[in-house]
């Protein structure tokens, strides 16, 4: 049977790992091939790095840091921040990651998302999105910029439109509920998951094992991707997953 | 030695990596003159069937790789497994490399029942194991395997089938006939166990470097 993936995000800001203090039993807890090895030998299903750097300098580091983990890692990854062209799409593919997720460039430029889905497959291009409720319009709007910039886009029409593009998986952020570390957006989740054909990866809010089972359950995700929590060590990638199993989730 | 076959479809550094973890020497190339040094084969691939299938055709690798798999063994992953196929059904129906018989087929994404599913095929899925004495799976239990595809191959021939997983029906996950394999999965992306089936079929190609043509071991 198919497994729901549990995915811990790292974000990376100039080829270091930012939020990994916590790990005192790591050599360097800023080494994302340190990080990366320590979430797989937990059990990760899937890793995705989050480039948050500002700069050229920072963007070049990230493919060197790219070829480091697919040295290493025997489970996929996916890389996503600051890809704007099918340039940088073959760059980081070339350097080993098995997936780019695309968020603001795929807004600005639909186009993309075909051209890398053309050039790779579909399954090699994910497309981030970033959602936020609007209780004036009633419906989800997509956000770009890391969050900054209120689009016209509705999530659940731009999901669809991603995924005829080409788009293989949508890995979609409920602004509303990140950080808040109170589960989920079931809503949300569930309303994409069913418009699209394509897997559906929830992120932005888990605070606790419970949090996951109702991604899967109630969102009907495919996948659900945490950060800090993990990170912070409130909770581990082997104990979410053992708390699934026994609640008769399909797990690795 | 091993040689991955460079045919310009999809991305060969993880798996040169994973070679590199199993302390594999490698090349990779699409000159048969080069690949000819080799004991053994990966066909690897991600995209479109007939775009290999075309590439293949090209640099005139498809009847280079047809003679081959004669007396050595070749392994194809994920597509490279598809294209060993008779033919596929994505796209324009094209002709694959006939080294087994079947044809490669798109997931409904509607079951029998009416049931809609995901396509594509993505994530970790369990395997059951049809032939457990194959040497592809010397000292292994079933394990989850990553698997991401759109379409699988339906076998004319249920010998040909090693391992299979079960998304909404049977998808062949490992095939052979020979000394011909393939894997629709990802061995260089599934773990341990993943890495010890490349192992194997590592195995299996060194055992095949020291016999002679006429089968006897160093004649």
């Amino acid at each position: 049977m198919l497994a729901k993936r549990i995915i811990p995000c790292l974000d990376v800001k100039d080829g270091r790992v930012v939020k990994g203090k916590q790990f005192v039993q790591l050599r360097d807890a800023g080494d994302p091939v340190e990080l990366a090895m320590f979430y797989n030998h937990e059990g990760a299903d899937e890793l995705v790095f989050l480039d948050i750097s500002a700069s050229n300098e920072g963007r070049n580091t990230m493919v060197e840091v790219v070829k480091q983990v697919a040295a290493k890692l025997n489970i996929p990854f996916t890389v996503g921040g600051g890809i704007h062209s099918l340039e940088n799409i073959k760059t980081l593919l070339r350097a080993g990651a098995d997936k780019v997720s695309l968020n603001s460039s795929a807004v600005a430029n639909p186009q993309l998302i075909a051209e890398g889905a053309d050039f790779f497959g579909n399954q090699c291009i994910v497309c981030a999105i970033d959602a936020k409720w609007s209780p004036k319009t009633g419906t989800y709007k997509v956000y770009t910029h890391g969050g900054q910039k209120e689009t016209p886009l509705d999530a659940v029409e731009w999901a669809k439109k991603a995924v005829a593009l080409g788009a293989g998986e949508i890995l979609l952020t409920s602004m509303d509920q990140d950080g808040e570390k109170k589960g989920f957006e079931l809503n949300l989740t569930k309303k994409i998951s069913e418009a699209v054909d394509v897997p559906v990866i929830a992120s932005g809010g888990a605070g606790k094992a419970a949090d996951f089972l109702n991604a899967f359950e109630e969102g009907k995700a495919d996948a659900a991707l945490a950060a800090s929590i993990f990170h912070y060590k409130e909770t581990s990638v082997a104990s979410v997953k053992t708390f699934l199993k026994q609640k008769g989730v399909a797990i690795r | 030695m091993i040689g991955i076959v460079d045919y310009g479809m999809g991305n060969l550094y993880s798996l040169s990596q994973a070679l590199k973890r199993l302390e594999q020497s490698y090349i990779i190339s699409d000159d048969p003159s080069e690949l000819d040094t080799t004991d053994g084969l990966i066909l690897p691939g991600v995209g479109a069937f007939k775009d290999a299938m075309g590439l293949l055709n090209e640099k005139h690798l498809s009847d280079y790789l047809k003679r081959y798999a004669q007396t050595k063994p070749l392994l194809g992953i994920c597509l490279g497994m598809q294209l060993l196929f008779d033919e596929s059904e994505e796209g324009v129906l094209t002709g694959g490399l006939g080294l087994i018989p079947g044809r490669v087929v798109r997931f409904a994404g509607v079951s029998d029942n009416g049931v809609r599913y995901k396509v594509p095929h993505m994530g970790w899925n369990t395997l059951t194991f049809v032939d457990a004495q194959s040497p592809l799976l010397l000292g292994l239990k079933p394990d989850y395997a990553y698997f991401v595809h759109s379409y699988y191959a339906e076998l004319k021939n249920r010998d040909t089938l090693i391992a299979a997983a079960d998304y909404y029906g049977e998808v062949p996950a490992i095939v052979g006939m020979g000394h011909v394999f393939g894997t629709q999965f990802h061995p260089e992306k599934s773990g341990t166990f993943g890495q010890a089936l490349l192992k194997n079929y590592l195995r299996l190609v060194s055992q095949k470097g020291d016999t002679c043509s006429c089968g006897e071991e160093k004649c």
